[in-house]
């Protein structure tokens, strides 16, 4: 890679709709808002574009990747900078073209402009799947993020993923377990994160847990990554994330919600909770 | 979720987070050892070679194969022996 100092990391799981992009966008905003990165955020999803949506962004495309390879629009005046923060910009994913539109070598080629404008962080949103879309989001990236949910397709996906990721020399990936519910894993009614990581092996190194909150839905229906947002549990899970990926050592969120005791009545009684 | 009488006498269905954790501990073995045909291959070609310094073997009739045994993932590997070398 051109320039050492910048980290060129991938985002994918695999499955599809498990939170790549929220991820992205607030892995994004969190680095960048609160860390005081300069972060691009690549969506490599060519065909189903949607980091634009998750960043507030969609009414300021004029240029995407598609015509930057293709050579109508210089990389500069395809990105958009965040209103709230210069230091964020996104590449946004062409809505007209499938994932053919863009080869591996075109992105790494991307990429390495990128490290050149100074960016930082440059983080890329893969699509779902392990298909071209896959190898495209893959190519320039030399560390890989894996989101999961707690839940058994989900992992199996993953897992799937981190073997394709090996291939890619992208060896170690990060693990964020994204969705869980406290009260369910409290119970016994879903993989714990420990589960999940003992399926997947220690060669994944948990990098966050993201407990399911509605604040996910109302930020993404504003814009406005809930990172940005103070007072929510899944926000200062994202800024966490961010901060242990710039190296830090941050304890992770006690998730436990106390049991209720009339749910504990229904228990002794066999009622379902 | 199992209740208090359940667990006091111990008829114990399993929690669904157990079930879904050995469920999908199979099947991750299955799929990763079904990904690596070529590994597959040589896991065949290495039993052959530690067994042929004792045993004439039928090659054509070597099977490798990963099963699904007792809720467990079972490397088998049927090998017929031709004759044993007698040293």
């Amino acid at each position: 890679m051109a320039d050492s100092n910048s980290r060129v990391i991938v985002i994918t799981s695999g499955k599809g709709g498990v939170g790549k992009t929220t991820t992205t966008a607030n892995i994004g905003v969190a680095l960048s808002h609160h860390l005081g990165e300069k972060v691009a955020l690549i969506d490599a999803d060519i065909g189903l574009r949607n980091l634009d949506l998750a960043l507030g962004l969609e009414n300021r495309i004029v240029y995407d990747i598609v015509d930057v390879v293709e050579g109508r629009a210089k990389l500069r005046q395809a990105l958009i900078k965040s209103k709230s923060n210069q230091n964020l910009a996104l590449l946004p994913a062409a809505q007209t073209r499938d994932k053919s539109a863009v080869s591996p070598s075109q992105m790494i080629q991307i990429i390495q402009e990128l490290q050149e404008e100074g960016y930082t962080y440059i983080l890329i949103d893969c699509p779902a799947g392990i298909e071209q879309g896959f190898r495209n989001a893959t190519a320039g990236a030399t560390e890989a993020i894996v989101v999961t949910n707690p839940e058994m397709s989900s992992v199996r996906d993953a897992d799937r993923i981190i073997g394709l990721l090996e291939a890619q020399e992208l060896h170690s990936p990060y693990l964020i377990v994204n969705r869980l519910r406290p009260k369910m894993v409290k119970q016994q009614e879903m993989l714990a994160v420990e589960d999940v990581q003992d399926v997947l092996g220690s060669n994944v190194r948990l990098l966050g847990v993201i407990p399911e909150d509605e604040v996910i839905i109302t930020s993404t229906n504003r814009g406005e990554p809930a990172a940005l947002l103070e007072g929510n549990l899944a926000g200062q899970a994202y800024r966490n994330i961010a901060r242990r990926l710039k190296g830090e050592t941050v304890p992770f969120l006690n998730l436990d919600e106390k049991t209720g005791f009339f749910d504990r009545i229904k228990s002794i009684f066999g009622g379902k909770r | 979720m199992r209740s208090l009488f359940d667990r006091l006498f111990g008829r114990s269905d399993k929690s669904t987070k157990d079930v879904a954790k050995n469920r999908l501990r199979f099947v991750l073995m299955h799929d990763r050892a079904d990904i690596s045909a070529p590994m597959m291959d040589q896991i065949r070609q290495e039993i052959l070679a530690v067994l042929s310094k004792y045993v004439d073997i039928d090659e054509q009739a070597l099977d490798v194969s990963v099963e699904r045994v007792d809720g467990g993932v079972v490397l088998a590997a049927s090998i017929p022996i031709l004759r044993v070398n007698a040293k």
